[in-house]
């Protein structure tokens, strides 16, 4: 695909972060907070242009917050039901289906130890940081070995 | 029947580990494409080699001699067995159709019940959709246009660079039409078994092709490993605890897809090949494809100047012209 390093990147992507980030922090952010929260890449006029124009399609909620607005992800009432749906669908037959590409595919025990291993020798520290997204997955993977 | 026409029914045993060995040497993007031709490559011959002993048999059935006005008695004498081949290839052949037919129905249904999820959960069309669900889940969703589909839950469990990533890689995904290879190898598959082996490395390697590509919009591998290691374990997490979902594997005597691709992004660049078996493992594969492509010509030949010959031979006395 891209092999240069682009510098401006179209806005289908932008809105993709943007909504990603506000999905992540699961309440609702001012166009500072997303600014803030996508590592201060973006300036928070292109934020707040971005903001608003999901908003118009729908894709979020607003409310005020002080002189802001703060946004939302509009949920769908029958989101949660067709993926619900899809997901007995896709599983009704035994092997996996071999049509979406999987960003992950399963892990056995010894692939999840050696997946711990790999991360924590990488040059960049994958763990440390990875503490504090993750503390709510780690004591529960802990559990039941 | 002469012999050339069995050939493409065995190649594929020997090609399959071949493609399977070279693109391990390979740069994910050519390994792709290697083990995809040779999939459709090989899937075709056999199918042509299983069409022309079903047709050379059909030709001893007496309404089909006389609509062509083969002589019957000559067709015995030259492949006395041809009759008796055709049955098991014609059977073979039509399971292969109906598992071509089976994947294809699989495929679209699949297909669908993805797109009405997504399309629930985007509302507008954004190349991004959100499921509203606390399992960690993400993929490429083909289509016009493509979605990448990501679940709250995996969202959650990266941070804003991770997440640019995933979104790169998945984008990448729908960029190279990567469904399309995927799709390739699963019908390739329905018509030859052994050419269900190639399935998994590709797999693999598209995934390899896409962490690059990601890595390289990114700006950094060791942050793709990262985005790739996280989503694995969030997606690991549930299942885990969620009992016996998982179907009981033996202990992994090689490790998975996920924990190579990582190492593979963490290192600093492609492994050095070894050249020469490289090489070797490429003639190989060429001699078989070629071979392949070669027997189901010299085949199709032998089967159209059979039927000429017999229609040139004087019919006996039952027919005089």
């Amino acid at each position: 695909m891209s092999e240069l390093p682009a510098p401006r990147r179209p806005h289908g992507e932008l809105e993709a972060e943007v909504l990603a980030a506000l999905w992540a922090a699961g309440r609702p952010l001012t166009p500072q907070d997303v600014q803030q929260a996508l590592g201060g890449g973006l300036a928070r006029t292109t934020v707040a242009t971005i903001l608003g124009r999901l908003h118009e399609k729908g894709t979020l909620l607003r409310t005020r917050a002080g002189r802001a607005y703060a946004y939302v992800p509009a949920v769908q009432d029958t989101a949660g039901l067709a993926a619900r749906r899809m997901r007995s669908e896709l599983d009704r037959e035994p092997d996996r289906s071999t049509v979406l590409a999987r960003f992950v595919s399963d892990l056995s025990a010894d692939d999840e130890r050696l997946l711990r291993e790999l991360l924590g020798d990488s040059p960049e520290g994958g763990l440390p940081e990875g503490g504090s997204a993750g503390t709510g997955g780690t004591p529960a993977r802990e559990e039941p070995a | 029947m002469i012999v050339a026409v069995w050939i493409p029914l065995l190649l594929p045993l020997l090609a399959v580990p071949a493609a399977r060995r070279l693109s391990g040497w390979l740069p994910p993007r050519a390994a792709a494409w290697t083990l995809a031709a040779t999939g459709v490559l090989l899937a075709a011959a056999a199918g042509a080699s299983l069409g022309l002993l079903a047709a050379a048999g059909l030709l001893r059935l007496p309404p089909v001699a006389a609509l062509g006005h083969l002589s019957l008695p000559w067709l015995e004498r030259i492949s006395p067995a041809a009759g008796y081949v055709a049955v098991p290839a014609a059977a073979a052949l039509a399971a292969g159709a109906a598992r071509l037919l089976h994947a294809a129905a699989r495929h679209r249904r699949d297909l669908r019940a993805a797109r009405t999820a997504a399309l629930a959960a985007a509302g507008a069309g954004d190349g991004l959709a959100v499921l509203p669900e606390e399992r960690a889940d993400a993929y490429a969703l083909p289509g016009r246009p493509g979605r990448v589909v990501v679940t709250a839950g995996m969202l959650r469990a990266l941070g804003a660079d991770e997440r640019a990533a995933l979104l790169a890689h998945e984008r990448a995904h729908l960029a190279a039409r990567h469904h399309l290879f995927l799709a390739a190898a699963e019908y390739a598959a329905a018509v030859h078994p052994a050419l269900r082996l190639l399935r998994e490395p590709l797999a693999y390697h598209l995934e390899r092709w896409a962490d690059e590509a990601a890595a390289a919009c990114v700006g950094s591998r060791a942050l793709t490993a990262r985005a790739v290691g996280r989503a694995a374990l969030a997606a690991a997490a549930p299942a885990r605890t969620g009992g016996p979902r998982r179907p009981g594997l033996a202990p992994a005597a090689h490790a998975g897809p996920v924990p190579r691709r990582v190492a593979a992004l963490l290192s600093p660049g492609p492994q050095p090949a070894p050249a020469r078996r490289r090489t070797a493992a490429a003639l190989l594969l060429a001699a078989c494809l070629c071979t392949a492509a070669g027997t189901v010509l010299e085949a199709t030949h032998d089967l159209q100047e059979t039927v000429e010959t017999a229609q040139a031979v004087p019919a006996p006395a039952t027919a005089p012209r």
